[in-house]
């Protein structure tokens, strides 16, 4: 059976990929500081030597729209491009081309399914920055196959909290009963406490700091219980308005595991949004 | 109340480079048009399959016309949508992250809860 050699959740900020490329007067002050901690985050991945990557994300109304909108959706396709117009337009992130692992998408379908999560299927996938900025920060080389599988944490009605942490559990148990001997990486975005295009945007600060030190030390301690009695899908409104993408690191906390602490932990405070990032290694540390 | 169609409005401009540049020169223009010719183009569909019933309220359409972004929040569009359109026709006029911050600023007296984007 395929190893499951990490867990990784982290945060999907669009701004890195030109901060950590700015030189000169374009480079903000805080590039350097950020640049060391993505590249210690890389190695947890790197140490881990895995062979597939299962990517969680979400589109940002890219290709998924209010017309169908599927609440959980898994990429299976030989090729994802990625990027979209308005990434490249506001982020300058680059267009790429990332390998798709079919087998295990199939499978991930198909156990999913059997599994009571009824889960929706492209064969057409243009993924999009919650997908890539994790490849830019791990596996820059995006060198290795992919399985996307997005979530809707963004045009309600959305799943409650709870369906987040089981899917993300029911993720480890098909990647783990797949028949192959593949080491995968399950990698998961989301965001702590945001706010877009309302009053608390873009401040000194995300707009709840208070509940991103609690969300991190949910996450670091895999505390799904304590987690799963404070947040709901009405509860999230109130750290920030897009805070639903936090369900996405719900998503993780079940794929590590219930009580599992993570191997690695960082933040980075930034103005607009704190940045986190967590490493499990269910064989082991690596290191 | 068609948030859908506001969200609908915001996404298929946005995509469009050349429409987002209609609507920042010629905002009551460009919505005329785009009301008459896409709001009820089926998306991902043949020109053929139109849908027949979708038109903007009163509000909605001035909103739009006028380039009024709170306005629209209060409105129920979707945020993200907005935000990344006005940032894509704006941002260009002002100094790094000062778009940005004096969008929220012009929503400073809008309180919780926020209105519903739920379509």
């Amino acid at each position: 059976m395929a190893e499951l050699v990490a867990v990784i959740a982290s945060t999907h900020h669009p701004f890195y990929h030109r901060a950590s490329t700015a030189t000169g007067a374009d480079r903000p002050p805080f590039a350097d500081e950020w640049v060391a901690k993505i590249e210690r985050f890389r190695a947890t991945l790197t140490a881990a030597a895995p062979d597939v990557l299962v990517m969680v994300g979400s589109d940002h109304f890219h290709q998924l729209w209010l017309d169908n909108m599927p609440q959980f959706l898994v990429g299976k396709a030989p090729f994802f491009d990625a990027n979209w117009h308005n990434e490249e337009r506001e982020f300058g992130l680059p267009r790429m081309t990332l390998r798709g692992e079919e087998e295990l998408a199939a499978h991930i379908l198909r156990d999913g399914l059997d599994r009571d999560f009824d889960l929706a299927f492209s064969n057409e996938l243009r993924i999009d920055h919650s997908i890539t900025c994790p490849i830019i920060t791990l596996r820059p080389e995006a060198d290795l196959p992919i399985v996307p599988v997005y979530t809707n944490i963004f045009a309600p009605p959305m799943p409650q909290p709870k369906r987040f942490v089981q899917l993300g559990r029911a993720l480890r148990e098909m990647v783990e009963s797949w028949d192959s001997d593949k080491r995968v990486a399950i990698i998961g975005t989301g965001h702590l406490s945001l706010e877009l295009g309302g009053p608390r945007q873009f401040g000194e600060t995300g707009p709840d700091p208070e509940f991103d030190r609690k969300a991190v030390e949910w996450i670091a301690n895999g505390d799904i219980d304590g987690c799963l009695a404070e947040v709901s899908l009405e509860s999230l409104h109130h750290p920030g308005n897009a805070t639903h993408g936090f369900m996405d690191f719900m998503l993780m906390m079940g794929a590590a595991g219930a009580g599992a602490k993570a191997d690695h932990v960082d933040t980075l405070d930034l103005f607009h949004t704190m940045e986190a990032y967590f490493t499990w290694y269910p064989q082991g540390d690596p290191r | 109340m068609s948030k859908y169609l506001l969200d609908k409005f915001l996404f298929t401009v946005d995509r469009d480079p050349e429409l987002t540049e209609r609507y920042r020169v010629d905002p009551a223009g460009l919505v005329g048009w785009w009301e008459a010719e896409l709001a009820n183009s089926l998306l991902n569909c043949t020109t053929a399959e139109r849908t027949t019933w979708l038109s903007f309220t009163d509000e909605e359409r001035r909103a739009l016309r006028e380039h009024d972004h709170v306005a629209l929040f209060t409105l129920g569009a979707h945020p993200f949508l907005t935000l990344t359109l006005f940032i894509a026709m704006f941002e260009r006029d002002h100094g790094p992250m000062e778009y940005q911050r004096a969008y929220g600023k012009a929503m400073e007296h809008v309180t919780m809860p926020y209105p519903d984007i739920t379509t």
